[in-house]
């Protein structure tokens, strides 16, 4: 057990829905939620919470809306401090800012002051990289999103869907070993979106990145991941079950989702967390009907 | 002018309704619109309108109708105009007016976007300060013109330091709400993208509030003019403020309304001016 090296994060304390470690024997994982809590006053939003990301891992997180998925991910980050429990990156605890992380917004979040080739290398101008070298990066990032030639745009004159791409190119140039994505393509419209999932698969099997996903589509989740796991209704969300999706790879995300297996997949998966969608939608009613 | 159009086009609909409620047995009809006229004509009315004034104003005038002496007479107001600009008079008051604005601008600008940002980067000063900037801003800023002749003298620093006041706060609380309403998912994203706490500084909070500055340039260059020429009609010895000074105090009242004219014009092509300064900073953004 690799985690019998890590004095913080003993085997006893893992929970059972994060069982199958075995399978990460060898390396720390990427990322490891152990016992992670998150108050907001008297408001539990995250609640006794372990889940681990292994190296070069792709993991969807599955829940309903409003059930503190993206509070997860702003602990992932760094961006929030964690009330109890603790984040290891790689075997690491985590302080601050998660250096080892990108991060893809559910909002849009270029600089609209920017145009789309300064946007993708701001990170390099932070890291201090001279600027002919970062803007040579820049323009290779750009064309490998599908965005040649379009450097001189500001977001205002970007579709949704480009604005995305320069926002991908602008979390992956840096070339970080963990990408936390909070929704990303959420905003945009199917066809967009299936075109930007499979770009995004490519760009995974290329750089082999550690993904840590968050949607409340269960197909997308179950398309793009290699685990699924599903969060309870909010308020004291915590993981309630995963599941490992064995399709095989690379994958089609529109043609995958016509396969006997997916179908399977899927309907496993929506048995175990129809209820608690349901309890979010019940809430959600008493909430309007108040 | 578009205000005025959007009343043309009420009265039109108003116009119609009564029509349409006369009418009521042929409930068919659709209320017709008065159309549009096209720039060209629009200008052209406008000049008319303008022509229209002056021909009144002078027919009143002459007919006796209105008092000269109070009103003027155009044609002597348009004789001392084109004799200010022909004899050269009027070049150092233009000269002394327009650097008195601008030094009052960018004095202006400066110390807005300074203490905006500190303060707006310092929730704890913000709310030491609060109170007294707020007291500042609502007091009226022209009854300091007399303590800045003192303190500065007749020339144009009085001027300068009446026009960073208004400046001043045009462009602070700009600056302070800039800071304030930085987007936050900009900011996390760059510390995602590994900004440290200057690099925040310079490249979210100062671009981010300094886009609010330019949306408010053409008030904040017009607080500087008023300014410069209530500072100049408080007193002065030189300027267009003390050019309409004088006249007044020689109850020669032609040379008000030219000095008057002068002054708007200045005023109209000074905004003209910052239209295109507007044109070539704001980048990236729409335009709304």
């Amino acid at each position: 057990m690799t985690l019998g090296l890590q004095p913080e994060a003993g085997p006893a304390r893992m929970p059972a829905s994060v069982g199958d470690l075995s399978a990460h024997a060898g390396p720390p994982p990427a990322l490891l939620f152990d016992h992670v809590s998150v108050r907001f006053g008297a408001y539990t939003a995250v609640s006794d919470s372990s889940l681990h990301v292994g190296d070069g891992e792709f993991v969807s997180i599955v829940g309903p809306t409003g059930c503190g998925k993206s509070t997860l991910l702003n602990v992932a980050a760094g961006l929030l401090e964690p009330s109890e429990g603790d984040i290891c990156v790689y075997g690491r605890s985590l302080e601050g800012i998660n250096a080892d992380a990108g991060y893809l917004f559910q909002a849009d979040a270029l600089m609209p002051w920017r145009t789309a080739l300064s946007n993708v290398i701001t990170g390099l101008e932070y890291a201090g990289t001279e600027r002919k070298a970062a803007e040579r990066l820049g323009n290779e990032w750009l064309a490998r999103v599908g965005l040649s030639g379009h450097g001189e745009r500001f977001p205002h004159e970007m579709s949704g869907g480009m604005r995305k791409r320069v926002a991908l190119a602008q979390t992956l140039i840096r070339d970080p070993k963990i990408v936390l994505m909070d929704e990303p393509f959420s905003a945009l419209d199917v066809q967009t979106r299936v075109l930007m999932e499979n770009e995004l698969l490519q760009l995974w099997t290329t750089y082999r990145k550690s993904v840590l996903f968050i949607t409340h589509d269960l197909e997308e989740a179950i398309s793009l991941s290699d685990r699924v796991i599903i969060l309870s209704a909010g308020p004291s969300t915590h993981p309630i079950a995963e599941f490992r999706i064995d399709l095989p790879r690379p994958r089609d995300v529109a043609e995958i989702r016509m396969t006997p297996r997916f179908v399977e997949l899927y309907h496993q998966i929506w048995d175990a967390m129809k209820e608690e969608v349901l309890k979010a939608y019940e809430r959600n009613q008493r909430k309007l009907a108040d | 002018m578009s205000e005025i159009s959007a009343n043309l086009r009420t009265d039109a609909v108003i116009a119609d309704r009564s029509t349409s409620s006369r009418t009521a047995a042929r409930p068919q009809r659709r209320p017709r619109r008065r159309p549009m006229p096209g720039p060209i004509v629009l200008t052209a009315l406008q000049a008319a309108l303008f022509a229209a004034l002056l021909v009144a104003w002078y027919a009143l005038v002459r007919a006796k109708v209105l008092p000269v002496f109070f009103f003027g007479d155009p044609v002597l107001v348009f004789q001392q105009i084109v004799s200010w600009f022909v004899t050269g008079e009027i070049f150092v008051h233009l000269a002394t007016t327009l650097i008195e604005t601008l030094l009052a601008f960018l004095l202006g600008v400066a110390s807005g976007i300074g203490i905006g940002l500190w303060l707006g980067l310092s929730p704890l000063t913000a709310a030491l300060f609060d109170p007294y900037i707020k007291a500042l801003n609502a007091m009226p800023r022209v009854i300091l013109g007399p303590i800045f002749i003192v303190w500065f003298g007749l020339g144009i620093g009085s001027k300068v330091a009446l026009g960073v006041t208004l400046v001043f706060f045009v462009v602070f609380f700009n600056v302070f709400q800039g800071v304030r309403e930085v987007n936050p998912v900009i900011l996390a994203n760059s510390r995602m993208l590994g900004a440290n706490r200057r690099q925040l500084l310079t490249t979210v909070y100062i671009p981010s509030a300094l886009s609010w500055v330019f949306s408010s340039l053409h008030m904040s260059v017009g607080m500087a003019f008023v300014g410069a020429v209530v500072g100049e009609y408080l007193g002065s010895a030189r300027g267009v403020g003390y050019l309409i000074l004088q006249a007044e105090a020689t109850f020669d009242v032609n040379a008000v309304f030219a000095g008057i004219i002068v002054l708007t014009v200045f005023a109209l092509v000074l905004d003209l001016a910052v239209t295109l300064v507007e044109r070539r900073l704001i980048v990236g953004k729409p335009k709304s």
